[in-house]
């Protein structure tokens, strides 16, 4: 047959350990708080896929496309195209200078692009730096345009001014 | 602004990304778990000689991981998705298991312990005090005013087993930190296996010098005799862990220097220029051999209380700029030198930006005054201890 405990001494336990009783809820009410903030803060889609959110694809293929493409532009822009195939410069897509032109390339006729500022787009690639290698053609731009922009002796399409005297049409030696 | 670059460096290296403000990071959360590893010899370990600083270990390792994350955050920027670290713990990077490393050592470790230890002097005060501290202390009673004799007898077994789930807690906090360095095995000058125990042992070390340089200093506020026993017992805990911590380094860099794989010339050479005077000069020899050799002293040699007092009080400072310095020359160190091994870059570091000294030095202020509140709210010492410490024969020179 089972004791029964006496009442009173169960009173007590609990009484001596209230506080912690206390606490375990204040510790309760922390973890809930916790889940709650997580639930509300939290994206839904946060871990479909990974550890991300994942409508964040979604969204980012819902967003218009910016840029053209090389083969858009070489449609219509066959002289630079010429120019280009000729130089250093040939590997290098359009956009990569003139920025995304998707609108340019969807009406042309009323969105006409503004030409890039040489002394800004060309330096981000020929300023000298360590980091290149030294085969890399780099100038310290201060000192080597003194403040002229880079197509008053370069032409961006085709940059060696050595090669700018010849014909588009002349084959790359 | 042009950052001076020597050799070859890849352009993704020429920048640091972890400036000043990560230094700060396992600077702090070492404070943190120093300072709570030496609270924890008290309580487990029933080292008595220490008693007057354990609830001043603890206060200072709360007061020092409120402010951890801080410069995290700072660093991480977008204040509004930086919360995000706490609410997104992940197992999948050692980053991203930041939430849970942190969260479990302050809510289930530091709060609980700090809670369970004050209780009876929380609960006493509800009672003695008027107007908001009254109030106060009435929260934090959390309503229940019991204070029998087997209630804090309870207390006392659940914050003695506290603390001993608190050791691991604290070497997991701070190994952590190291670990986040040594697994990054693209970065030679940190991967290496040695490096969360480096770690821990520097965490004790300095926590334990900031906690006896804060003893010496409250005391001073005080007006209150200097306990020299306890000063001495530290002093020479200090000097111990210091001298594992220095051991497991030299031997991080015997190993290095034997195994001379193909990245050691260059970290070689760094360590000889960029890093000269922050890890030879300020870690090496100001921050690491003097404190060994004044603490030594002390042991070795018997000098008179106030001489001893100056030596650990200079031994402490010391202490904290070098392992300071270890952290710098970890974090930034690790990143003045090229992965091709063939270059070498700067460290500019920004005034009043948001990741400048300014920055850093408000960041180290910062726990200093969350401490100044704390120990007005929660006092770590009594008069009569105060009294009992004065009367004291200190027993240093017979040992």
């Amino acid at each position: 047959m089972r004791r029964a405990i006496p009442a009173p001494k169960v009173k007590l336990l609990f009484k001596d350990i209230e506080h912690l009783l206390r606490l375990a809820a204040v510790m309760l009410i922390a973890v809930v708080a916790f889940v709650v903030l997580r639930a509300a803060v939290v994206p839904k889609s946060f871990g479909q896929y990974g550890h991300y959110r994942g409508d964040a694809i979604a969204e980012v293929a819902a967003r218009p496309v910016a840029h053209a493409g090389h083969e858009v532009c070489e449609g219509c822009h066959t002289d630079v195209v010429d120019q280009k195939k000729l130089g250093r410069h040939a590997g290098l897509h359009c956009e990569v200078c003139h920025g995304p032109q998707a609108r340019h390339a969807d009406d042309p006729a009323s969105i006409k692009p503004p030409l890039p500022d040489t002394g800004v787009i060309c330096a981000r690639c020929h300023e000298a730096n360590s980091a290149k290698p030294r085969s890399f053609p780099q100038v310290a731009s201060a000192d080597h345009s003194g403040g002229l922009a880079c197509n008053t002796c370069h032409q961006p399409h085709r940059p060696k001014i050595q090669d700018q005297a010849k014909p588009a049409t002349g084959a790359k030696r | 602004m042009q950052i001076p670059v020597q050799g070859f460096m890849y352009p993704n290296e020429v920048e640091l990304q972890w400036s000043v403000l990560i230094v700060l990071y396992p600077f702090i959360t070492g404070l943190v778990a120093g300072a709570f590893i030496l609270a924890s010899l008290e309580r487990v370990f029933r080292v008595e000689a220490v008693k007057p600083t354990y609830r001043l270990a603890l206060l200072t390792a709360l007061s020092f991981l409120l402010v951890a994350p801080l410069p995290l955050q700072l660093h991480l920027g977008h204040p509004e998705r930086s919360l995000e670290m706490y609410l997104t713990p992940h197992r999948s990077s050692a980053m991203a298991m930041f939430g849970f490393v942190y969260l479990w050592y302050l809510m289930a470790v530091l709060l609980l312990e700090i809670w369970l230890d004050y209780r009876c002097d929380i609960v006493v005060k509800s009672k003695t005090e008027k107007g908001l501290p009254r109030l106060i202390y009435k929260i934090l009673t959390l309503g229940s005013d019991v204070l029998t004799e087997r209630s804090l007898r309870i207390d006392e077994r659940l914050g003695y087993f506290i603390t001993l789930i608190g050791i691991p807690s604290a070497f997991l906090l701070h190994g952590y930190v190291g670990f986040i360095f040594g697994s990054v095995k693209a970065n030679r000058w940190w991967s290496s296996p040695l490096m969360p125990i480096v770690f821990i042992f520097s965490a004790m070390v300095s926590g334990i010098a900031a906690v006896m340089l804060l003893y010496m200093l409250s005391s001073r506020l005080r007006r209150q005799q200097i306990d020299i026993r306890c000063l001495d017992k530290i002093a020479q805990d200090l000097m111990y862990t210091f001298i594992i911590d220095f051991s497991l380094e030299m031997l991080d860099l015997l190993q290095r220097i034997y195994e001379a794989d193909e990245s050691f010339r260059s970290l070689d050479f760094m360590v000889h220029t960029r890093l000269w005077t922050s890890q030879v000069i300020v870690q090496i020899l100001l921050g690491t051999l003097t404190p060994i050799a004044l603490l030594g002293l002390t042991q070795l040699f018997s000098f008179t209380d106030s001489v001893r007092k100056r030596i650990y009080a200079l031994a402490g400072c010391l202490t904290v700029i070098g392992i300071f310095a270890m952290r710098w020359n970890v974090v930034i160190g690790g990143q003045l030198f090229s992965k091709s091994f063939l270059g070498y870059t700067s460290y500019k570091m920004g005034f009043a930006t948001r990741e400048g000294l300014l920055t850093a030095i408000i960041l180290m202020i910062l726990p200093f005054i969350i401490l100044w509140i704390l120990v007005k709210i929660l006092p770590p010492w009594t008069d009569a201890e105060s009294i009992s410490a004065s009367e004291e024969i200190p027993v240093h020179a017979a040992s």
